[in-house]
């Protein structure tokens, strides 16, 4: 089986009924999601690309049995959909809105201390299983069934990773997001792929700014499962100027530690293989795999 | 976003902490009146830039006498500011504040940011503040605090009280340095504030706690609803052309390089400079086409890129997952048509009809060359741009 986005999966959406969560809908339909419904406030009873609309969560977990949501909810509305979400004890709060405030994501993370909802993102591409689902905007032809488990901060990059493991396949595609306060860390993704009876070798991407690289790098190290998977990674930003801000709400560098070098080094002194550019990625995990 | 000093002092100062005596000057005859209004044996002449590093660079000056105020006002307007934290070409001092100066004892430091860690913020302070205080971190981390707040937690009173008693601060000053720490993290929550740093954070020699320097910058996606802060953006402290592009939403930071930069996704726009360095090239600037890739906003990026006159070569990178590549083709052509294209032009594009896309490149009639990797894309334009020179 693969993580977090599973055959038994039952997924709504959070902003069904908008442009965003219409379009990607639609996709996640095509790609044979379980989509089993969709949450718009006062469209509830009406139905949308053929499944049920409800005005809340709670709601639509009553009729549908769903465990999953995407969140697509513009971003001062998008704390909100999540703690809905997790009121409503979902296992799984897919946050694709970019652009929440950061101070609106502390008030999440305090709410969710200690409860058994799992977030992704926000400010992510979101989770895809080939051949399974998708709850997102990966594109889905992209990506093929496999043993190879990828976790990103940066979306296009996650996609340039599924590309260049195409013959090997992926188990599942996680995009963790670029916001500084975030659900789902490295550590978290390494340690349900490290789990995963489904997952042979692991792809990390990682950014410049904060320190969940260095922490996944200790984690590596530490680990002491039944199971020592090859991990293979990137770290984006080696060419960034120090203090200023590149897109990504985390991507800045403050400190030594946060720098693309430093968290270069860290994950290989984990043995973890890293690769020197972006297009290299593929050939480092088939390195690291010994193919 | 970014503001001023005096802009972080006032704001500052509504909610109780403690700041000099100050104005702001455009202009050397404002200065004039200022003086005698501020009436002090001792003031201070700061720039006011958007840039750490200040001091060293000449933007601050301490004067005493009114006739020395005015000149160093007047020498400081119009100025350029070259620091580490600038571009090359430095930063223009429009506005100059003045200040009371002060006889210090005590250079603290303090700043208050988020923690990636946690997800909550951290009070980072230390006492020896100073300009130094890099340095300070490198070689005596031992130095440098940490207060770490969980998320969504207010900073409380013995929380301040710790870090008075670590900054070795007894009495009075202690008093009065918790009721200045407990108010500038309140200003923090309440005005959405990045990160502020207060460097120094000083005791005076009477026994005053004062805030001398101070920066802040303010969470962007929080500004909709922080409108006294949204107002103080100083547009002259941005390139003219990353004022452009926050028009059109595009994300956009001028470099110093002279590869010019179009690329969908801020990962994929950071991994894009690295290969291009690792190739012996240096991008000029960083470009995420965020939100889809239409035909339009790949053209509107286009052509602002175009107009960067250190820009001696263009790379594209677009992944177009859900976009057609004959239909960012087209766009791309049209572009050309309208900037007359005579640089040379690397594309490489990865999706739906990347055939079709290529096509339509290739015979536009402009010096356009289409190719399959990205690794091969920072390779020829790196080359070109060399050749070009």
């Amino acid at each position: 089986m693969a993580v977090l986005l599973t055959k038994e999966s039952k997924v709504i959406c959070q902003g069904f009924t908008g442009a965003q969560g219409t379009f990607h809908s639609e996709r996640a339909i095509d790609y044979n999601t379980n989509i089993v419904g969709g949450v718009t406030p006062e469209k509830g009873g009406t139905k949308h690309l053929n499944v049920p609309v409800f005005n809340t969560v709670a709601e639509a977990k009553k009729k549908t049995g769903c465990n999953a949501s995407g969140v697509f909810v513009p971003p001062p509305f998008a704390a909100d959909a999540i703690l809905e979400a997790v009121e409503a004890e979902l296992d799984l709060v897919v946050c694709i809105t970019d652009g929440i405030p950061t101070s609106d994501m502390q008030r999440v993370k305090r709410e969710m201390k200690g409860c058994k909802t799992r977030l992704v993102g926000p400010n992510c591409p979101g989770v895809l299983t080939p051949g399974i689902g998708k709850i997102g905007i990966i594109p889905g032809h992209i990506c093929k069934p496999g043993r190879i488990g990828v976790v990103s901060r940066s979306g296009t990059l996650s996609y340039e990773s599924a590309v260049q493991t195409s013959e090997l396949g992926q188990s599942t595609i996680i995009g963790i997001g670029g916001d500084p306060v975030n659900g789902t860390n490295f550590v978290d993704a390494l340690e349900l792929f490290l789990d995963d009876e489904e997952t042979d070798g692991i792809v990390l991407i990682g950014e410049i700014g904060g320190t969940a690289e260095i922490d996944g790098a200790e984690f590596i190290k530490s680990w002491s499962g039944k199971t020592k998977k090859p991990v293979a990674a990137f770290v984006a930003g080696a060419a960034a100027p120090k203090g200023r801000k590149l897109g990504h709400a985390g991507a800045i560098v403050n400190s030594g530690a946060e720098t693309a070098d430093a968290k270069k080094e860290a994950l290989k002194s984990a043995g973890v293989t890293v690769a020197d550019t972006i297009t290299s990625i593929g050939d480092a995990m088939r390195k690291a795999m010994k193919i | 976003m970014d503001i001023h000093e005096y802009q972080a002092k006032q704001l500052l100062s509504k909610f109780g902490v403690n700041i000099p005596p100050g104005e702001v000057v455009y202009q050397t005859h404002e200065a004039e009146n200022i003086v005698s209004w501020l009436n002090e044996d001792k003031i201070v002449v700061k720039a006011q830039v958007h840039a750490g590093g200040r001091g060293k660079a000449g933007g601050i000056k301490v004067c005493s006498g009114d006739e020395e105020v005015v000149k160093t006002v007047d020498k400081m307007i119009g100025m350029k500011i070259i620091t580490p934290q600038t571009l090359e070409s430095g930063k223009t001092v429009r506005r100059v504040y003045l200040e009371k100066g002060y006889d210090i004892q005590k250079e603290l430091y303090l700043c208050i940011t988020v923690d990636r860690e946690t997800g909550g913020n951290t009070i980072i302070y230390s006492r020896k503040g100073g300009v130094n205080i890099e340095e300070v971190s490198e070689k005596t981390p031992d130095e440098i605090h940490n207060m770490k707040i969980a998320p969504g937690s207010d900073l409380l009173t013995h929380h301040a009280r710790t870090i008075v008693y670590n900054l070795g601060l007894k009495g009075a000053v202690a008093k009065k340095a918790q009721k200045n720490i407990l108010s500038i993290y309140k200003a923090f929550v309440s005005l959405d504030a990045a990160m502020i740093e207060i460097n120094p954070f000083a005791v005076t020699k009477n026994e005053d706690v004062v805030i001398l320097d101070c920066k802040a910058s303010f969470d962007d996606n929080a500004l909709y609803r922080q409108r006294v802060v949204a107002e103080m953006k100083d547009e002259n402290e941005y390139d003219p052309l990353e004022l452009e592009a926050a028009r059109h939403d595009l994300n956009y930071v001028k470099l110093d390089g002279n590869i010019g930069l179009m690329v969908n996704g801020a990962g994929l726009s950071m991994a894009t400079m690295d290969i291009i360095k690792y190739y012996g090239g240096e991008a000029a600037n960083f470009m995420d086409v965020a939100g889809a890739a239409t035909p339009e906003r790949v053209a509107a990026a286009f052509k602002l890129i175009y107009k960067d006159p250190d820009v001696q070569g263009i790379l594209i990178n677009i992944f177009g997952g859900m976009m057609r590549c004959n239909d960012i083709a087209t766009g791309l052509v049209n572009a050309s048509k309208e900037v007359g294209l005579n640089k040379p032009l690397v594309v490489r594009l990865e999706g739906t009809n990347v055939d079709m896309g290529k096509e339509i490149l290739i015979n536009s009639g402009f010096p356009i060359k289409p190719v399959d990797t990205m690794e091969q894309a920072a390779q020829d334009v790196v080359k070109m741009v060399k050749e070009n020179r």
